[in-house]
């Protein structure tokens, strides 16, 4: 279908909510067209030169020649190189910060490995996994030590879910919003599957004691990362992971072995674990008392903050991104909740005056990223874009205003409200606070 | 081949469960156990023998510190460890060692575990204790001239001990669940 058989189809269809935005089904029945009016760069008119060699695209070069041989690991192509995760670290501890996920780069749900983001607070270890060992100690029946190699003899199991990281999106608490790409504020999650032994096989055989309440999990980087985490968690659907997208996990992402906890703070999916303690109490780290707590503004801060919540937010358009003409374009974006699966999200054009519901891209699965779309067809004229997602425990995410009336903007972490774009009528987007 | 279709159709729920899961945890004594542990809890347990003070802790920390938290815990690349006073509950709050950590058993436990980022677990017992030392008495903790070892740290009490509250109840510290 042409573009202009397609204006034509949807003339008359009245709108979904106001300022342009379409009934989200238009996307299952012309999504070819929409695909190509996405703001990717504009082909070249046939016969062009794309380069400094003249190619022909109607008779191209590499249909003239042997293509490369088979690789034993593949890479991304060259003309994508500038698809990375951006790095803010400390400069006088290059391993203590984080690199972003691009998430303005990126379709679909799943993250690649290469490009999900990472925190670590002092570098990655360079593990030797026939040295490594995990310990489990504590209030048990037994105190036991597990190498590698044991680890890989137990039944294990996959979990496809998003990983964020408790300090993702703190600018939003700012007083101005910050105008960056989508990525360099939200982009400290990702999405993957993990695959290992659930934790509760190994608990079971060491034999937690009735008064244990918490598992104490640190890890074998330089900083021993330790964090307490609720037994009742850890007997849930923690997994003891050892793949990640199916093969064995990354240094960067816990090589080894990680402690991964679906939909909890990143911080708490341990890297690179080397001991499990049953406690009674919390061991007070400062990872979970000086760092990953929230000061409200009556003074006091709210502690073990485990779960992530309900959060969306439009990938494009987004900051950075230009709209050419106006005309029918997708809005596409995430959302996902730590307690469950997306039940809906609702998109506005109009900066909240009026919300249409997205189409929610299947499979929709509990703690894992969604992918949303909905038609839009803009009018050249100004547009507040928004995305507010609700979960299936009908947890719905916050305009910034109530989050901040709760929470007050002293808290850093646990920032999950609705994200605006404001498109001028230069066809720019803005990051705008509504 | 119906067996598979039958596994497939309802989901598989006993996916792994056929047969009992292989123990293969090895025993790991006491004495080998002391060597990985190093938990430190709020009341004291797992503190280690030595002692320091700060006097001891204001030449180690300029030595092992200042270059990235700054003269006297201030000022440079790395987060400060004292600062203002401001109270917490302040549009512009100041949270810092003496304002916003509730337990001093942390500070000894995150300088044994993390610190100098260049290269940690080079301190010993008694220095990670005068540093701890030095650490508190800059933010008018204790006095210039206390001794902290494994019977005096858990007795500091923190300004801001009582700052936190479980965002779920039921994992209040102490809580019955």
């Amino acid at each position: 279908m042409t573009k202009r058989r397609f204006r034509e189809a949807q003339a008359d269809l009245p709108p979904a909510a106001g300022n342009g935005l379409l009934d989200r089904r238009l996307f299952l029945e012309y999504g070819a067209v929409f695909g190509a009016l996405l703001l990717t760069p504009r082909p070249a008119a046939p016969g062009a030169p794309t380069s400094a060699f003249n190619i022909d695209p109607a008779d191209p070069p590499w249909m003239h020649q042997p293509g490369k041989p088979f690789s034993h690991y593949g890479v991304p192509s060259p003309h994508e190189s500038k698809v990375i995760r951006w790095i803010a670290a400390n400069p006088a501890v290059p391993g203590n910060g984080v690199s972003w996920s691009p998430l303005h780069d990126l379709e679909g749900t799943i993250t690649p490995t290469g490009l999900h983001f990472e925190r670590h607070h002092n570098g990655v270890p360079d593990i030797d996994p026939a040295q490594h060992r995990l310990v489990i100690h504590g209030l048990t029946q037994r105190a036991l030590s597990f190498t590698m190699d044991d680890l890989m003899r137990y039944p294990m199991r996959s979990a496809l879910i998003f990983l964020e990281c408790g300090g993702n999106s703190n600018q939003g608490w700012n007083l101005e919003p910050i105008q960056t790409k989508v990525s360099f504020l939200h982009g400290l999650v990702s999405c993957g599957e993990w695959t290992g032994v659930p934790l509760s096989i190994l608990l079971d055989e060491a034999g937690i004691d009735a008064g244990a309440r918490w598992l104490i999990a640190e890890g074998a980087d330089a900083i021993a990362m330790n964090v307490s985490i609720p037994i009742e968690k850890a007997f849930d659907d923690a997994i003891l992971a050892v793949y990640q997208n199916g093969e064995r996990i990354r240094p960067e992402h816990g090589y080894p072995l990680r402690l991964v906890l679906p939909g909890w703070e990143g911080v708490m999916n341990v890297k690179w674990l080397r001991r499990l303690r049953a406690a009674a109490e919390p061991v007070m780290a400062r990872n979970e008392t000086s760092r990953y707590t929230e000061l409200l503004p009556s003074g006091k801060a709210r502690q073990f903050t485990f779960v992530m919540e309900t959060k969306s937010v439009i990938t494009a358009p987004s900051f950075g991104m230009t709209l050419e003409e106006s005309g029918f374009y997708e809005i596409s974006g995430l959302a996902w909740s730590g307690r469950g699966r997306v039940r809906s999200v609702e998109v506005s054009a109009d900066g909240g005056r009026s919300w249409a519901p997205a189409a929610l891209q299947e499979p929709v699965l509990s703690k894992c990223f969604t992918r949303f779309r909905i038609p839009w067809r803009w009018d050249g004229g100004p547009a507040t874009l928004m995305s507010r997602a609700t979960d299936e425990t009908g947890s719905r995410q916050p305009l910034r205003a109530d989050l901040v009336r709760e929470r007050g903007r002293q808290g850093y972490f646990h920032y999950h409200a609705v994200v605006s774009w404001a498109v001028g009528e230069d066809g720019l987007l803005r990051h705008v606070y509504i | 081949m119906l067996v598979m279709t039958a596994a497939v159709l309802t989901g598989n729920p006993s996916l792994g469960d056929s047969a009992p899961p292989p123990r293969l945890g090895q025993p790991i004594s006491q004495a080998e156990l002391e060597r990985w542990d190093t938990d430190v809890f709020v009341d004291g347990r797992g503190l280690p023998a030595g002692t320091g003070n700060p006097q001891q802790g204001a030449s180690l920390y300029e030595s092992q510190c200042a270059a990235c938290h700054g003269v006297q815990g201030v000022g440079a690349t790395a987060d400060h460890l004292t600062g203002d006073f401001v109270p917490l509950d302040a549009e512009w709050p100041d949270k810092h060692v003496g304002t916003y950590w509730p337990y001093a058993t942390t500070l000894f436990d995150f300088i044994r575990r993390a610190m100098p980022m260049s290269a940690p677990g080079s301190l010993s017992a008694d220095d990670i204790y005068a540093i701890t030392a030095y650490i508190l008495h800059i933010n008018h903790i204790i006095g210039a001239h206390e001794e902290m070892n494994a019977e005096t740290l858990p007795k500091v009490i923190m300004p801001n001990r009582n700052g936190f509250f479980s965002a779920d109840p039921q994992y209040q510290r102490g809580a019955e669940r």
